[in-house]
């Protein structure tokens, strides 16, 4: 803030207090509607930062920075000509002289004023509640100050089990802490849930190692004996912990309309009318801060809402006014689903309830009706959000309910559950509550020109909030679409019109063995890098061909084309198997002699085996040749097919192991090694729940119990870690490599290309339940085919690369060049710690420099 | 300067759909022969100048909005096989014309 800005404006001057999101949709909203033309506009934020998006405050823990949430970098502002001030606390309203004073003493003239201060977070006056290691979760720099003290210690506690602790909660786990939720009401999520949705989400949230307190009050804050903090509780039990975060629920941001004398709430916000006007006609308040009808709304869709009705009544514009807005959420909360819709506690006069709750697979829903069974009024969702667009559209548009309302909670028999059609939903359906946009106004983008979720979304902004709305607003698009008669594209590329189910359907049913085939009878053109290695692949997972067949050559990608991984360089990297990571001195003792012998660079992988880098292309088969006679197989490290079975050591030696996890690690991996697949594929087995495997993060993971082993399904590590789902447990060997067949064939058969199973899983319509009734009910009749394929897959398995050294033709395609015997000079290495590696760009020219 | 063609090597050293490396006057020329384009082969400069490796001969052949392209394994940016020109950034490798003709693979070189 400096002191040069002058104020004497020849506009009337509008102020913005709170540069929140609230505070900045405002702004957004008076430029649309040319309102900058009208006014001079100022904001006021106390942060350091432009208005940022609160609600996915949590990813700044996940990855993302500070600019990637930012609202706006200001430009939106300069071009416009609206002054912003940041670290600009308004701490003084002088209603009577029009002027507002700042934290540093000067003061600025307003003509009409905009409260968007937003709330505080409570913090409970719990004595000790001071001390160093406290925390809220509100501001980025509140998630500062959180990840650092989180690298220091390793326990976390959050008071508060609402929405935003839970979500807190999640933050400390994701930071690595051991960590704890203390409920002072008797569920969790109070508001929300009723008692039985309360208590399956806290079974389901100490199953994901959380500790839950409920209808726990803390006493006092004192010194830990081994940890930072000691929680002292009134039943007399006590919790240590080295960092507390409270997420007590929140207080509206009043202070200036107390201090200035506008009429406040009994219990804190500002009273405002339908046009979001105080007491005071100059003054409008908006978002969190604002009560009305003695609410207050603590979403960010209900302040977008507010903040259009204030630039309405300000613009003159009759008819835009803030009439309430719906508080249903829907919510992954530490991987748990979780949704409340309406009216969930059933205090409607005369209301019925349906209540569907499974103990096995934790799942509790219960729906809310009307006295005659009509309309539905609320619903309560645990363990499976699926259900929630199709009751949160019969809720908003009071649509009629079907004869057998109850089906819309009930598990159907193929899995999805019973979806409303979006054709149901009556034009005024609002899709998007964010940003409160309705069926009709998607409508209206798609007959102009937005042909795509990405142009609508562009055009309307649904989808840009929350982002709760996404698969909604899909259907409803695509769905616009199709009645335009466009079509939608889920072509694999200009070749193919199919997707890659489609394809792989087509390969099968009509028995097609070659690309060319394919082509010609379903495709167009002359194929591309994306439908090529596609199609190689899904022949290979079909009819199990060796790649390097003549016409299977050219759909090779380079790492299948020549069996090994291409390096920056272009030279090869050589992966043998290593089944379970178990190896022999003797073996590898030939994996250090051939390595030598090249001078091969030498590492130790993350998937426990032996890679050796800088092979050039006429080595490969030499190098293949010494490897395959003393016994290597291909690791297929090259391919989109089984890469390695991490294993632990398990019963056999370890003291805590339960079962022989070695043993079924190496028979999994040489069970599965031939598998052609959409993705590259991984699995562990863990001898005992000490997972030093780390199976949950593996596509199929097998942990050893005292009843057998439990399968694990679906996990990743990569990018975008997903831990695997709990598929079965205490299976005997049989049924574990039944299940794995038959769950890795549906994968094959349906996935995308390029789709990890995680994906795959994420995408599943049904998800997890859905694929259990495939694979352990056998629902589609499909599980003798699954593994009547699988059985074919390991009958056929051939090591690629003993093929290929049995095959003139191919050796043929590994010399360097085809009309002469030299080298690639652009191979240069240079030694580093003892071993060899690629030049720099900046040593080669040095070399080649010397040289010369 | 006059231009003459050259044979570079035997029809039966090619990979039908794919690429393979020759060398030609001290470069690395990567040809490709696509039986049913018009062209048949195609040659073009086997330096991939955005992965910065002699790799150009070992991507993927592809057919895209009526040209006929190289997609590089290293990072997949597309290069036209007639004309050298790479399709996402502006920069280009070499091209040369090249014939297939009894049973020989020839280049118009210099
Ligand atoms: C060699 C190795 C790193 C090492 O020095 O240890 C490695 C190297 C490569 N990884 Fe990896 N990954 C290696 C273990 C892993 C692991 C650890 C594991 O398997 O336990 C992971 C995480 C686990 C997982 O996949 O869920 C891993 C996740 C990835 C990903 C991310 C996949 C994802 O779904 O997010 C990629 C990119 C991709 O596949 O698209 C990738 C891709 C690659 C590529 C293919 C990148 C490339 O195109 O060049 C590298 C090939 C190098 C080569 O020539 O072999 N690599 N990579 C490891 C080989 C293991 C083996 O024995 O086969
Ligand atoms: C972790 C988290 C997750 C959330 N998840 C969701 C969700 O999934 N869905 C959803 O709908 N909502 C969610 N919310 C709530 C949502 O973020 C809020 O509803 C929304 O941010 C309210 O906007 P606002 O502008 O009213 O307030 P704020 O965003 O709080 O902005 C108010 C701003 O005003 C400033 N200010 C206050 N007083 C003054 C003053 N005197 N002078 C100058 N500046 C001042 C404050 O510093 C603040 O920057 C979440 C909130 C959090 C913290
Ligand atoms: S983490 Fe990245 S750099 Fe390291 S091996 Fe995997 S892909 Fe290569
Ligand atoms: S409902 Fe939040 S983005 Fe659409």
């Amino acid at each position: 803030m400096t002191s040069t800005v002058s104020f004497l404006t020849t506009k009337p001057h509008l102020v913005v207090i709170g540069n929140g999101m609230v505070g900045h949709h405002f702004v957004e909203q008076l430029i649309e509607q040319s309102g900058h033309q009208v006014f001079d506009i100022s904001v006021f934020g106390e942060e350091s930062y432009l208005a940022y998006d609160r609600v996915h405050l949590s990813e700044y823990f996940t990855g993302k920075g500070a600019a990637d949430l930012a609202m706006t970098d200001g430009r939106l502002y300069d071009e416009h000509g609206i002054r912003y001030f940041t670290n600009s606390l308004v701490t003084e309203i002088d209603r009577a002289e029009h002027r507002l004073v700042l934290q540093n003493g000067e003061t600025v003239p307003y003509d009409k004023l905009i409260l968007a201060t937003g709330s505080y977070p409570f913090v409970p006056p719990i004595p000790g509640h001071q001390r160093d290691n406290a925390f809220v979760y509100r501001t980025l720099d509140d998630l500062d100050a959180i990840r650092e003290c989180a690298n220091k210690v390793t326990r976390g506690t959050v008071v508060g089990g609402g929405l935003l602790g839970l979500e807190a909660a999640n933050a400390l786990k994701n930071l690595g802490l051991e960590t704890s939720v203390v409920e002072f009401a008797p569920r969790l999520m109070p508001v929300q849930l009723d008692d039985k949705g309360g208590s399956v989400l806290k079974g389901m949230i100490e199953g994901l190692g959380v500790k839950v307190y409920t209808d726990t009050a803390t006493k006092e804050i004192v010194a830990g004996d081994d940890a930072f903090h000691r929680m002292n509780f009134a039943d007399g039990t006590h919790l240590e912990t080295d960092l507390i975060l409270f997420s007590a629920g929140i207080r509206p941001q009043d202070a200036l309309a107390r201090q200035s004398g506008l009429d406040i709430g009994e219990r804190g916000g500002i009273s405002v009318n339908n046009h979001c006007l105080t007491s005071d006609d100059h003054i409008y308040a908006i978002g969190e801060c604002a009560l009305w009808e003695n609410r207050i709304f603590g979403l960010v869709a209900p302040g977008y809402a507010m903040a259009k009705a204030a630039v309405g009544h300000l613009l003159g514009h009759a008819g835009v006014t803030f009439m309430g807005a719906d508080m249903s959420t829907k919510l992954k909360l530490l991987g748990c689903d979780v949704g409340s819709v309406g009216d969930a506690h059933a205090q409607s006069q005369g209301c019925k309830v349906f209540v569907y709750q499974d103990e096995i697979s934790q799942s509790y829903r219960k729906m809310v009706v009307s006295e005659d069974g009509k309309k539905l009024l609320g619903a309560v969702l645990v363990g499976d959000n699926s259900y929630y667009d199709t009751l949160l559209q019969y809720y908003l548009n009071a649509i009629d309910l079907p004869d057998q309302a109850q089906s819309l909670i009930l598990p159907t028999m193929d899995g999805a559950p019973a979806a409303l059609g979006v054709d149901a939903l009556p034009a005024t359906a609002s899709i998007c509550s964010c940003h409160n946009v309705s069926k009709q106004d998607i409508h209206d983008a798609v007959c102009n020109g937005a042909l795509s979720v990405a142009d609508v979304k562009g055009t309307t902004k649904a989808g840009t909030g929350c982002g709760g709305c996404a698969a909604l607003l899909k259907k409803v698009v695509d769905n616009e679409l199709l009645a335009l008669g466009v079509e939608v594209s889920t072509d694999i590329c200009e070749h193919f019109a199919y997707t890659r189910q489609d394809l792989y359907n087509l390969v099968k049913v009509e028995e097609i063995k070659s690309f060319d085939a394919l082509l010609h009878k379903h495709g167009k053109g002359h194929g591309c890098e994306i439908c090529k290695p596609a199609i190689g692949s899904i022949l290979a997972s079909v009819w199990n061909d060796y790649v390097l067949k003549k016409e299977h050559i050219s759909l090779q990608d380079t790492n299948d084309r020549f069996l090994a991984n291409m390096q920056k360089d272009g030279t090869y990297s050589i992966v043998p198997r290593i089944p379970g990571g178990e190896i022999t001195p003797d073996r590898l003792i030939v994996l250090g002699q051939v390595a030598k012998e090249y001078g091969l660079y030498t590492k130790v992988t993350g998937g426990q085996r032996i890679d050796l880098f800088g092979a050039t292309l006429p080595q490969l088969p030499e190098i293949w040749g010494k490897l395959i006679k003393a016994g290597f197989e291909t690791g297929q490290a090259y391919g989109k097919s089984l890469r390695t079975v991490k294993s632990c050591v398990g019963s056999t030696w370890c003291r805590y192991g339960v079962n022989d996890s070695m043993t079924m690690a190496i028979d999994l991996e040489n069970r599965y090694k031939g598998l052609r697949s959409p993705h590259k594929i991984k699995f562990a087995v863990s001898g005992c729940t000490r997972e030093c495997a780390e199976a949950q993060s593996k596509d199929i993971g097998v942990i050893a119990t005292e009843g057998g082993w439990n399968l694990y399904v679906c996990g990743n590590g990569g990018m975008k870690p997903r831990h695997g789902d709990l598929f079965a447990t205490d299976l005997d060997d049989a049924t574990l490599v039944k299940y794995i067949d038959r769950v890795l064939m549906f994968y094959t058969k349906t996935a995308d290309r390029l789709q990890r199973t995680s994906v795959w899983m994420d995408g599943l319509e049904g998800g997890l339940d859905y694929l259990k009734s495939v694979v352990i009910d056998d629902k589609l009749g499909l599980c003798a085919e699954l593994e009547a394929r699988m059985q074919h897959v390991v009958d056929t398995f051939q090591c690629e690369w003993k093929t290929t050294l049995e095959d003139e033709d191919a050796l043929q395609t590994f010399r360097q060049f085809v009309n002469h015997d030299g080298d690639d000079n652009n191979v240069v290495f240079v030694e580093e710690r003892d071993q060899m590696r690629p030049a720099t760009a900046l040593e080669k020219q040095q070399l080649i420099a010397k040289v010369g | 300067m006059a231009m003459a063609w050259k044979s570079i090597c035997k029809q039966s050293d090619l990979v039908a759909g794919a690429g393979v490396a020759a060398m030609v006057n001290g470069e690395q020329v990567a040809l490709f022969y696509v039986p049913e384009s018009e062209h048949q082969v195609f040659a073009i400069g086997n330096w991939d100048p955005l992965g910065k490796a002699n790799v150009l001969s070992r991507g993927l052949v592809a057919h895209l909005q009526d040209k006929w392209v190289v997609a590089s394994p290293l990072y997949k940016q597309h290069f036209e096989l007639t004309s050298g020109q790479c399709l996402e950034e502006t920069v280009s490798v070499p091209h040369f014309q090249a014939k297939l003709e009894n049973e020989q693979v020839y280049l118009l070189l210099p």
